[in-house]
């Protein structure tokens, strides 16, 4: 299958050209970089084109790349505090929504992933674009393209709050009817903002702030560079991106 | 004359054939239905955001949670995308009992379909029947993980430990005991492989029996011969995959096309459906079974004759053996680090999939190099499936949309994941 994808960059690339901003190949996997403004024709050349085809859409998947990278435990250096190294940090585990960190105008946050699925070809491909704007992460719907995105997308608004232009339906469809704020995104706390009980004095269920549990992290958050990935970085560093 | 409107009605969330927590809006022109909008999510517990807050190895028992008809398959695809970001690959051993154990999911799977689609259209026996043998399966599960459905047992690198050389039995009580016991005891005499060995013999003769129940019972298909179909094309565009998509015709099948684990050994068919009506697709359900028969024999042959590793032996990612930490430093330090921080999984995407019983189960795993992911996405087949209810069901009476809600094999730990 490897030598497949490699001629498909290359189809993808001299197909695109210049309406794609990178394609990328590691392992088998052929990602391709799109501009919010490129993101309809990419995806109508990419399922009509004969060579091409991707007649499938399999996932659209909504990225909140706020605190990547970011550690809770540092291990470059060493401290003179010893054990508690690992108890500060920004996870999401470590708030709740009244000291939810507020985000300021930040850089290009918001991101989509689309798996596509070439049944005549056997391929696949992953299509990916950044949300412009942070207040308002906005991309093309494909709804019109694959009657799949429908549900998908509807997902990925309710989880990350990405607005999709055109979705006919653009409501939410996880989360509790009424709900407040979009809970996969890196600055919505892991316990939650609201949790409901039965109250005996008003006689039905409530929604009150989350104080049956307090935010905690078990495990720090922690990313080493030692030799066992030596191996992998030299591999990823081979796989040149076929920049266009 | 007077004018008649269209009203609404709630089905579910509290009905026994919504499959667990799906509430329906139907908008109905009398007995026909003219749209319906399935809200779903009632059974949402984050389990992607979970999985970010914890290490890798940490969210695999999350997995079984997501399907929990088809277990093991959904392990598979999250333990494949980590050992694709690791760069490691399973032992010929545990790509083998992987594909033995993908297989006896997808034959518990679709017992269980089979029983409770037939319960919802009106067929009580062939619950009864299927849960028989779902029983005796759900013990291999428990011989080899010590959990009857949430087994976490497929690891990053292998799978947790051996298959055992013992099969459990059944111990005296008042009310089995003497020749009914012996008899009950028969297959479990010998270890894993011997009981499977007897079970793969006899299941195709308990699939005729399902056939009887239903292929030709005139009710059956009544049921479900012409309802909800879909043509290749719906099937395409509302990226449907599994039974659903070759019930309608299109030969697609993951572990054919894209071979994972040790599925390019095997010798199996793919059936494929005509009509793309749920009749087609209960036909495709059932030979599934008979074929997932084969390649269980198939291994349970190989794995006979080649006794090997299961754990591949890096102990950055594996633990050590429990007798080797008695004596090693070395290993001591590995299990330690190993269980309390995790492992650092390199930098990258990237999407794997299974063909699980249902359809393709996927996981796309970003890591930002650190031993929490940063981002897990799992794609649930049913959800993809039940976005496409309205255009399916437009038209159909009532009683059909529990027919299509069978057919469409739903199960709402992944779809609510």
């Amino acid at each position: 299958m490897s030598a497949d994808t490699a001629t498909l960059a290359q189809r993808i690339s001299a197909r695109l050209g210049d309406k794609i901003a990178g394609v990328h190949e590691w392992r088998g996997e052929t990602t391709i970089e799109v501009l919010p403004e490129n993101w309809l024709a990419v995806a109508r050349t990419l399922r009509d084109d004969a060579d091409l085809h991707f007649e499938q859409l399999v996932d659209v998947c909504g990225i909140d790349y706020l605190s990547y990278g970011q550690v809770e435990w540092d291990t470059t250096d060493v401290t003179s505090t010893g054990f508690s190294r690992g108890v500060e940090g920004e996870g999401a585990g470590r708030f709740d929504w009244a000291e939810r960190p507020r985000i300021g105008p930040g850089h290009k946050r918001f991101a989509v992933a689309v798996q596509l699925l070439s049944i005549a070809h056997n391929a696949r491909v992953c299509m990916r674009c950044h949300a412009q704007d942070d207040s308002l992460p906005l991309v093309p719907s494909l709804t019109g393209l694959w009657s799949a995105a429908d549900w998908f997308e509807r997902e990925a608004f309710d989880l990350f709050g990405i607005v999709f232009d055109g979705h006919p339906d653009l409501r939410r469809i996880l989360t509790d009817y009424g709900f407040v704020g979009h809970p996969f995104r890196k600055d919505f706390p892991l316990i939650g903002n609201v949790e409901v009980r039965y109250d005996e004095v008003q006689q039905r269920v409530i929604y009150e702030p989350v104080t049956s549990v307090e935010p905690r992290v078990l495990v720090p958050r922690v990313i080493r560079h030692d030799s066992r990935y030596v191996q992998a970085q030299a591999e990823a560093a081979a796989a040149i991106p076929a920049q266009k | 004359m007077q004018e008649i409107k269209n009203y609404t009605i709630n089905f579910g969330p509290q009905h026994p054939a919504a499959h667990g927590v799906l509430r329906l809006v139907l908008e109905m022109d009398g007995e026909t239905v003219m749209r319906a909008d399935p809200h779903i999510g009632l059974l949402h517990r984050g389990t992607e955001k979970l999985a970010e807050s914890k290490p890798f190895n940490q969210s695999i028992g999350y997995m079984d949670r997501l399907d929990y008809v088809s277990m093991m398959c959904n392990e598979h695809a999250y333990v494949r995308a980590i050992e694709k970001l690791l760069g490691v690959e399973a032992p010929p051993r545990a790509r083998y009992i992987r594909t033995l154990f993908d297989e006896i999911t997808r034959i518990l799977n679709h017992l269980m379909w089979i029983g409770s689609n037939g319960l919802d259209l009106g067929a009580m026996a062939v619950f009864l029947y299927a849960f028989r043998e779902r029983e005796e399966l759900m013990d291999c599960y428990e011989a080899v993980s010590g959990a009857r459905m949430h087994a976490t047992y497929y690891r990053p690198g292998g799978v947790y430990r051996d298959l055992p050389d013992k099969m459990p039995q059944y111990r005296e009580s008042r009310w089995h005991k003497g020749k009914d016991l012996t008899q009950r005891n028969a297959w479990r005499e010998g270890s894993m492989l011997d009981f499977l060995d007897a079970f793969t013999a006899d299941f195709p003769h308990k699939v005729d029996e399902y056939e009887t129940l239903l292929t030709d019972n005139r009710i059956w298909k009544q049921r479900t011969v012409g309802i909800g179909v879909v043509s290749p094309e719906q099937a395409l565009a509302w990226g449907m995959s599994g039974p659903m998509l070759r019930g309608s015709g299109v030969e697609w099948d993951l572990r054919k096309k894209q071979p994972y684990a040790m599925y390019d050994q095997m010798d199996f068919d793919i059936p494929v459906g005509v009509q793309g009506d749920c009749y087609d697709r209960y036909l495709v359900r059932v030979e599934e079974m008979r074929q997932s028969n084969r390649i269980i024999r198939q291994c349970v042959s190989w794995l006979r004759a080649n006794p090997g590793l299961v754990m591949i032996e890096n102990y950055k990612v594996a633990p050590p053996k429990r007798e080797e930490m008695k004596e090693s430093m070395e290993a001591l330090i590995h299990h330690f680090k190993l269980f309390t921080e995790g492992y650092c999984v390199p930098e990258g995407e990237t999407y794997c999939a299974v063909e699980a019983p249902k359809g393709e189960f996927g996981c796309y795993l970003i890591s930002d190099g650190a031993n929490k992911p940063f981002r897990v996405k799992l794609r649930a087949p049913s959800f993809a499936h039940l976005a496409s209810m309205n255009e399916i069901v437009r038209g159909h009476m009532l009683p059909d949309v529990v027919a299509m809600i069978g057919t469409y094999d739903v199960v709402f730990g992944e779809v609510d994941r």
